[in-house]
């Protein structure tokens, strides 16, 4: 059982601890500046931020007491020659039936350092970033230094080695609406999953592009689309274009994956080679951003549904949490200690998390709340935090 | 320079910083050397400006916001602003 919550706020780091049963948060670290992410390394204990800041260009900060002080790093940068094939930002004099013209090559610069995930025990200091512009890093000195992992970056489906010169091929990754606060239109990566019998099996989900899986370490990657439909392209079955918003695998059973995606929640039980859509919307489950999974079961897992698309907030002004434990076949709502008027808040991809019986999610509208029982009933830790972009048990 | 910059680099707070003339990049790169790390705030992994930041040397806004190409000259004075908004 976890005694620590760290939540990533558009203000600061909030960590939580529970003591003789009861959750407090400590006074607000990295005060005033956003971050995307935080997490504990669960080999070490090493906490790990990412700063979001809006002027200074994104950074991680790191502590290795327990939170007490702080470490900034820059070392995450693209190296040189790292190239990517511009999409169009969709401004209101973009032009869709415009004929299309050359690739525009655009030099990568990180605007975001959106997920962290951590290597198996075996791998001392591996650590793992998804970025936007749709960059994997990976870091085996703690997060001393990090590197660019380019056959992913390379990849066919995103127009080949530019390191190397021209396009070999069409780049089908979309961009993400989360990518628009830059200026930009690229993907992100945002869901980095390790197979912990093998972790040299690892699954990235990128939005707007879907999912990869390498089995070797990173050498190779492919595809694994297969059964996701969208349906704001003219072709839902596309290879490329899908939007997972967040993915996770089950650590007990890990070929069991699930995704909340755009269009619909995503089940996989067999290594991601093959999605099934497992949602309900007559049921309230379709749309959302986080999914959770339970740690032993990979049939089990929960999702915050909320409504898409226009109006992006809870489903009828009262919030609830949804859980299967058949795959998806049946969900069950929860309401209990969960505000069911005048409720509008979102949660974000990594605002839901799970340690044992213990769920806990954040809201752009600041509110928090834990279940410690499997998602059935909800206590409120607070309600007048900044907007919630993460949460994660230590 | 800005206020905010003394956050993270409290050895630049409360003192006129001196370096040699040159182009604004060799002049960030000087203030580089007092304090490591300082051009990962104010420029990206290509050397350029990051979007909310300006620069102005005396009272003329820095116009290569890329290569940094724009002189400083002797004597001259490099502003740091940061563009701030929202709440």
């Amino acid at each position: 059982m976890s005694d620590m919550l760290i939540l990533g706020t558009r203000k600061g780091t909030v960590i939580f601890e529970r003591t003789n049963g009861a959750w407090r948060p400590r006074p607000i670290a990295h005060a005033g500046i956003p971050v995307c992410y935080a997490a504990r390394d669960p080999r070490d204990g090493t906490l790990w931020v990412s700063l979001d800041h809006g002027h200074w260009g994104p950074k991680l900060s790191r502590s290795r007491d327990d939170g007490k002080t702080w470490e900034d790093t820059s070392s995450l940068k693209y190296p040189e020659g790292a190239r990517y094939i511009a999409k169009y930002l969709p401004t209101p004099d973009f032009d869709p039936e415009a004929p299309v013209g050359q690739p525009e090559y655009q030099d990568a610069t990180v605007f975001k350092i959106w997920h962290l995930a951590f290597g198996s025990a075996e791998q001392a200091g591996r650590i793992y970033a998804g970025t936007i512009p749709g960059g994997l890093f990976v870091s085996d000195d703690g997060g001393d230094s990090w590197t660019l992992n380019r056959p992913l970056w390379n990849h066919e489906s995103r127009g080949g080695d530019l390191f190397a010169g021209e396009a070999t091929s069409e780049n089908r990754w979309g961009g993400t609406p989360a990518s628009i606060d830059y200026g930009v239109f690229e993907p992100g990566i945002h869901s980095v999953v390790v197979d912990p019998r093998d972790p040299n099996r690892i699954h990235v989900a990128v939005s707007s592009a879907g999912v990869l899986e390498t089995a070797d370490g990173g050498q190779t990657w492919q595809g694994r689309n297969n059964g996701l439909l969208m349906d704001y392209l003219p072709n839902p079955a596309a290879d490329w274009g899908h939007d997972p918003h967040f993915m996770t695998n089950c650590t007990g059973q890990p070929d069991h994956l699930w995704q909340q995606n755009h269009c619909g929640v995503f089940y996989s039980d067999d290594g991601a080679r093959h999605w099934r859509k497992v949602s309900l919307p007559d049921a309230g489950v379709h749309f959302g951003f986080p999914i959770a999974v339970d740690a032993r079961d990979g049939r089990t897992a929960w999702v915050v549904p909320a409504r898409a698309d226009s109006e992006r907030m809870a489903i009828g002004g009262g919030l609830c949490v949804a859980r299967t434990t058949d795959g998806g076949q049946t969900w069950q709502a929860f309401r209990a200690g969960l505000p069911q008027e005048h409720a509008y808040d979102i949660i974000l991809r990594h605002g839901l998390d799970i340690a044992g019986d213990c769920l806990c999610f954040g809201s752009t509208t600041g509110n928090v709340y834990m279940s410690e029982d499997r998602g059935e009933t909800w206590q409120c830790l607070g309600n007048h935090f900044p907007p919630v972009y993460s949460v994660r048990f230590g | 320079m800005t206020s905010h910059l003394y956050r993270f680099f409290p050895a630049l707070e409360d003192r006129a910083i001196t370096v040699p003339a040159g182009s604004v990049a060799e002049v960030l790169q000087a203030v580089n050397q007092l304090a490591p790390g300082f051009t990962d705030y104010i420029l990206d992994e290509r050397g350029a400006l990051r979007r909310h930041v300006y620069l102005s040397v005396d009272d003329t806004i820095v116009v290569d916001r890329k290569a940094l190409s724009d002189r400083v000259p002797e004597h001259g004075v490099v502003y740091i602003f940061q563009a701030l908004s929202g709440g």
